[in-house]
């Protein structure tokens, strides 16, 4: 490991210490030492969104972070969304009734961008411009997007 | 059929699929997800240029640096291979030079991305240290970029194994295409170039190669279409048995034919386990998918059509020029099926396409979405809207007079298809197809609204396609149904999944005959232990194929079950019905044996006999064996507004009617229309996989290479027809790839009739705006001023 | 593929943030690592010094002085989308920070590492331009101000002197009567720009315009300002012609191209996008609405 540092954060409302190498990003931290998959990597180069978390409250590109950054942070990921006795989120449950994901790949991104988005508009409703606008840093290659959309119109329109 | 037998009411359904609650959890298990102890990563050193010759490679300074385990070169690999070569062409009599892809490049290398050596360390980022220490020393070859250049005498060779670029040449050729073109009133003639794209799922490719020991036994979990074919493939390269291989596909992100070919690392990969004795992973990042994963769509047609007067097509004849890429990783069907899809929903009478296959330095070409299809369904389309402009025929009754009627199914094309048979459409109502189309996108009254925009200063177009897709094709797939002492029903296939929602099909088919929650069924696709024989999702096919042999043997199963019962609830077999997974006498309900019972009565006991005399086990496997490609069609019209001053395109709305035949599930069913339409869409407007002229890629990140966001796919709004196949028992057809099919050839319609009455004539995919611009620019803006 | 290996500092304050710049050898500051980050990611940047700022609080502040918005080089461009202050005293600056990038990477992305790395698409040195803002740098040798024309030394190279950081940007508060515009065109909304144009404008009292600012983006290296156009905007009265005058000379102006969007393109672009962001910004400093 070159020049290790410790860190301390919280993932998913755990407090976390760990050791890491800088040059790893926050979704390798994630997936490899935390073992928490569920954040996908598509690109490492911060266009596919599929990497997607909340960082303090805010998405952020997760391999665009290095886990070092994330020192005194609070990381969410797609693993703390569904609530403790296995009912998912409205959100989640939103994209499956309107088919808004199929391989699932950029799911977990998607939901962590409209997470976000239902805390942002405290009950305001949004139109589908602005939720289409939200999703474009979200690319999904099966859906045509039509079906997250109207989950994301379910819920926040 | 349930008044009579029993079972669900499942088919036809907007089931909510069986896949959704893992992944939306973030639990689903994809390929780089698998960890076990000892898993080593590789990565590959790959050639930076685009042909070569490989004069040395060095790996004395990777190979030293800690962390690594070791770097291998093909010398290396070869100790475990039975030959050079991986045998990947399907067979094809037009082939003439054999170009299978190594598993790493021997001595040339001849396209940029193409692996040279794998290194494998404990990490991936060690594994990447080390590769960049490989010292590589290539001599620069001439390289072909352009497959119409490639073709010219004294051109380049893309191989130096080969004697010049020609790889195969075909064609269609069909009636008298002379004689159409000399009684022809009218002829119009055009050059398409229609450019690189590729699948680009969200997930790229990925391996992980493990040997047992103590088994003898190597498996590789792989993110492909494809398992049973990526077994036959390594059973013959590294000289194994097939029980000593198994592959398993994990979740997988996505295919859209990128998946569906075996590459060279699905080989190095295992190879290098087999070599180091320990199990590796990998998984390509997104530069390699652009340099090291197929695409397609590059075609360069020069073509000409015949018409009567009055409007009708008497013949095309023309020729097809397709990029090959540096190797021949699946077949020659792709421009092939691209030159018989041109014909589409129409009677042409005549009909011959050349087509030459080029070798180029670029990355292996094979079947993306819609395989070579929506090329040849822009052609015609593009020729019909240039005759219709000529004529001043309206574009649609222009296609209304071309089309093949209702009456004349099925309609025999005297065209051979690969497996010898000639093309036949089995079903489909195209004229009702175009019609409900035209009302649905209120092509009626679009003059009008046309008009009023043009007043405001806005160019909006609409725009037609009509398509037809074969979709199921053969010859098989597999499917299994058990149910054990447990009670668990459990489907075998064959088929594979990447989001289609194959495991959600197969189980509402079952359901429909059991009469059981598709969600109480467990599906294992993509496992070639689970199922022997098995091929894998290509061609819009798993509805068709898997879907009716899911059918089959979940019938063949309920009726083994009421042989059973009858003789456990001493009822006559006729008297049994299926409802809620339990065998009951019809009309007395609580009067039956439950699948479990049955299931537990046919496991046997020692020493017993089993009911009915029966063979054990609660279970039933059957092959569909498909007699002739079904035929999907659609109509698709698109609303788009063009800013004449910028080039810039934007789809204001967009109609798809879909014939499938009968639909298992409407809402995945819309689903692949959805992403299908919307990958048309990137094609049309946004992607190219671009090179220079010294073959080096230039779109190699997706900051370059443009995929369709939210914020610019269109709506779309689907309306339905079902004509069943009478080709299969379900009436299924295809429907994964029919929507891209459709959509450049509709959305460039709309633009050319934007710009009316500017004669503007696009002529290239994808459309991009300073091409736009300059088209309109070339064709004499001053009309054109609000 | 993952990012070469470098040592990781993270200093509390200026001063050691210099320090460290100006005595490590290959060090690159850090802001919020939506450029930098993909580039080393993808093995193109390579440092063997990575200086993160992001532990510096007084790098993040907006604050309104009497000149205008004083904003510290590591605002997030979120930060600057949701501020009111930014929306009153910089209507410009506020438009066009929201079509940088996606949500997901305003949120980390900073208006320094955006001035600095000079992507020619990126929006937010165009808005600098336009504005003449001025940019303030400490570095070994104590701190020093650079007007943002001066700024850019080449394609993605910034007049900095090794050791020196990007520590804030003034920016003047619009005048009273003017309006401001951005514009740009891409392929997807948000991509970088093909090219983009910011305007301001201002009106006297008998409606001639008193000041004209006009600045293109995706045309060169960095951010072009058309001192002629502008100079040909003062004292005239706002009009159709008006605009097309400046769209002209905005067409007109040099420009690079490549193979894709050659020059000839850009300029019809940059012609296209002044006109039409001049006519918005005209209605926008309360000008009629029908130029």
């Amino acid at each position: 490991m070159f020049d290790p540092r410790p860190i301390k954060l919280t993932v998913n409302g755990k407090t976390i210490e760990a050791t890491v190498e800088p040059r790893v990003h926050l979704a390798d931290f994630l997936r490899k030492q935390l073992a928490l998959t569920g954040t996908h990597l598509g690109c490492e180069h911060g266009v596919c969104g599929a990497c997607t978390v909340l960082v303090n409250g805010a998405t952020a590109r997760a391999c665009l972070m290095l886990a070092v950054q994330a020192d005194g942070c609070a990381v969410e990921t797609i693993e703390s969304v569904a609530s403790a006795d296995g009912t998912l989120h409205p959100i989640q449950a939103a994209l499956s009734r309107h088919h808004g994901l199929q391989c699932g790949y950029c799911t977990p991104g998607v939901v962590m961008t409209l997470l976000e988005l239902q805390r942002e508009s405290a009950g305001s409703a949004l139109p589908e411009d602005k939720i289409r606008t939200a999703l474009s840093g979200n690319l999904c290659r099966c859906t045509g997007y039509q079906g997250m959309v109207d989950a994301a119109l379910e819920i926040l329109g | 059929m349930n008044e009579r037998h029993g079972g669900g009411d499942w088919i036809g359904r907007s089931a909510a699929r069986v896949e959704d609650q893992v992944l939306l959890r973030g639990g689903a298990r994809f390929l780089d997800d698998i960890v076990m102890p000892d898993l080593a990563e590789a990565t590959f050193v790959r050639s930076p240029l685009a042909h070569g010759v490989i004069r040395s490679i060095n790996c004395d300074a990777a190979r030293a640096l800690p962390g690594v385990h070791a770097v291998y070169v093909f010398a290396d690999l070869r100790r475990v291979l039975t030959q050079d070569a991986i045998p990947l062409a399907l067979p094809a009599g037009g082939l003439r030079f054999d170009v299978d892809p190594t598993c790493l490049a021997i001595d040339e290398v001849c396209y940029v991305g193409e692996p040279v050596a794998i290194v494998v360390a404990t990490t991936r980022r060690i594994a990447e240290d080390a590769a960049a220490l490989v010292e590589l020393d290539i001599e620069a070859l001439p390289v072909v970029v352009d497959p119409v250049e490639g073709l010219q005498p004294g051109a380049p060779e893309a191989r130096l194994t080969c004697p010049d670029n020609l790889v195969a040449r075909t064609k269609v050729d069909y009636g008298d295409v002379e004689g159409a073109f000399e009684g022809a009133a009218h002829v119009v003639r055009e050059t398409f170039r229609l450019n690189k794209g590729g699948g680009h799922p969200m997930e790229p490719r990925g391996v992980v190669a493990r040997h047992d020991e103590l088994t003898d036994q190597l498996t590789l979990w792989n993110s492909t279409q494809m398992p049973h074919r990526a077994k036959a493939m390594l059973v013959a390269t590294l000289g194994l048995s097939e029980r000593q291989v198994r592959v398993v596909t994990p979740e997988v992100g996505g295919g859209f034919g990128t998946k569906a070919v075996f590459h060279p690392e699905e080989l190095a990969t295992p190879a290098a386990a087999l070599l180091l004795k320990r199990p590796i992973k990998w998984v390509e990042d997104r530069f390699e998918s652009f340099t090291a994963s197929i695409g397609e769509r590059e075609q360069i047609w020069t073509v000409e059509a015949a018409f009567e007067a009055d409007g009708r097509l008497r013949g095309i004849r023309g020729t097809l020029v397709y990029d090959h890429g540096a190797a021949t990783p699946y077949g020659i069907a792709l421009p092939f099926n691209a030159a018989t899809n041109l014909i589409g929903p129409y009677i042409l009478p005549a009909y011959r396409m050349l087509i030459d296959l080029c070798l180029t330095n670029k990355t292996p070409a094979a079947p993306t979405r819609g395989a070579g299809r929506p090329q040849g369904t822009f052609v015609m389309e593009r020729l019909l809207d240039r005759m219709a402009l000529r004529l001043a025929l309206p574009r649609d009754e222009i296609r209304r007079r071309n089309m093949i009627a209702p009456g004349q199914m099925p309609y025999t094309i005297p065209v051979k298809q690969r497996d010898g048979s000639m093309m036949v459409y089995d079903s489909g109502d195209y004229p009702q197809s175009q019609a409900l189309a035209l009302k649905a996108a209120g092509w009626a009254d679009f003059p009008q609204r046309q008009k009023a925009a043009r007043e405001q200063g806005r160019f909006i177009g609409l725009g037609l396609a009509n398509y037809v897709e074969a979709t199921g094709r053969g010859p098989f797939e597999s499917v299994s149904v058990s149910i054990g002492p447990s009670g668990q029903v459990v489907v075998s296939s064959g088929a594979t999944a990447q989001g289609q929602g194959v495991k959600t099909m197969l189980a509402q088919v079952v359901a429909q005959v059991l009469d059981v929650a598709p969600q109480s069924i467990h599906v294992v696709v993509g496992d070639t232990s689970a199922t022997p024989a098995g091929l894998g999702a290509y061609a819009s096919r798993q509805a068709v194929t898997a879907g009716n042999a899911a059918f089959a043997a979940a019938t063949l199963l309920a009726n083994k079950a009421k042989i059973a019962a009858a003789e456990l609830l001493e009822a006559s077999v006729e008297d049994l019905v299926i409802r809620e997974g339990v065998v009951e006498v019809k009309g007395v309900p609580g009067h039956g044996a439950s699948l479990t019972q049955i299931a537990r009565a046919l496991a046997g006991t020692p020493g017993f006999a089993l009911p009915g005399n029966l063979p054990p086990g609660l279970s039933a496997a059957s092959d569909f064996m498909t007699s002739g490609l079904s035929y999907t069609n659609g109509c698709h019209l698109a609303e788009v507004e063009v800013d004449p001053d910028t080039g810039g395109v934007k789809i204001l709305r967009y109609v798809v009617v879909h014939d499938c035949g009968r639909m298992i599930n409407p809402m995945m069913v819309e689903g692949q229309i959805l992403g299908g339409v919307i990958h048309g869409v990137g094609m049309t407007l946004f992607e190219w996989m671009r090179y220079d002229r010294e073959g080096q890629p230039l779109t190699a990140t997706l900051a370059d290479y443009l995929l369709p966001t939210s914020d610019v796919a269109p709506r779309l709004e689907i309306h339905h027809l079902e004509s069943p196949t009478p080709l299969n028992p379900l009436g299924v057809k295809g429907a994964a790839e029919s929507g891209t099919i459709g959509a450049p050839a509709t959305i460039v319609s709309a633009i050319e009739d934007a710009l009316r009455p500017l004669d503007i004539r696009v002529t290239q995919l994808p459309v991009t705006p300073p091409q736009l611009r300059k088209l309109i620019r070339d064709a004499q803006s001053s009309e054109l001023r609000p | 593929m993952k990012a070469p290996p470098f040592h990781y500092h993270a200093p509390d304050d200026l001063a050691s943030a210099v320090a460290l710049l100006a005595t490590l050898e290959n060090a690159r500051v850090l802001a919020g690592g939506q450029s930098l980050m993909p580039m080393m990611n993808l093995r193109l940047a390579g440092p063997d010094h990575l200086i993160d700022l992001g532990r510096i609080a007084d790098l993040r502040r907006i604050e309104e002085t009497p000149q205008g918005l004083r904003i510290g080089a590591m605002t997030t461009q979120r930060a600057l989308e949701k501020s009111d202050l930014v929306r009153r005293l910089c209507p410009l600056l506020a438009e066009a920070v929201a079509l940088v990038g996606h949500q997901q990477t305003r949120n980390r992305g900073t208006l320094g590492g955006s001035l600095c790395h000079l992507d020619p698409g990126a929006e937010l040195p165009v808005v600098a331009a336009a504005l003449d803002a001025v940019l303030h740098v400490a570095g070994p040798a104590g701190a020093r101000r650079i007007a943002f024309r001066d700024f850019p030394l080449d394609y993605l190279t910034p007049s900095l002197a090794p050791g020196e950081v990007l520590t804030h940007v003034d920016i003047a508060r619009a005048p009273a009567n003017s309006g401001a515009a951005f514009l740009e065109f891409n392929r997807r909304p948000a991509d970088f720009a093909i090219v983009s144009a910011a305007a301001t404008l201002t009106l006297g009292v008998d409606g001639r315009i008193t000041q004209a600012a006009i600045a293109l983006g995706g045309v060169s290296h960095a951010p072009v300002r058309l001192a002629q156009a502008e100079a040909g905007l003062i004292g005239a009265r706002a009009s159709v012609s008006a605009w097309e005058s400046a769209a002209h000379l905005a067409a007109q102006s040099p420009c690079d191209g490549d193979e894709l969007y050659p020059a000839d393109y850009r300029q019809e672009l940059s012609g296209v996008l002044v006109r039409r962001a001049l006519a918005i910004a005209c209605q926008r400093a309360g000008g009629a609405a029908h130029v």
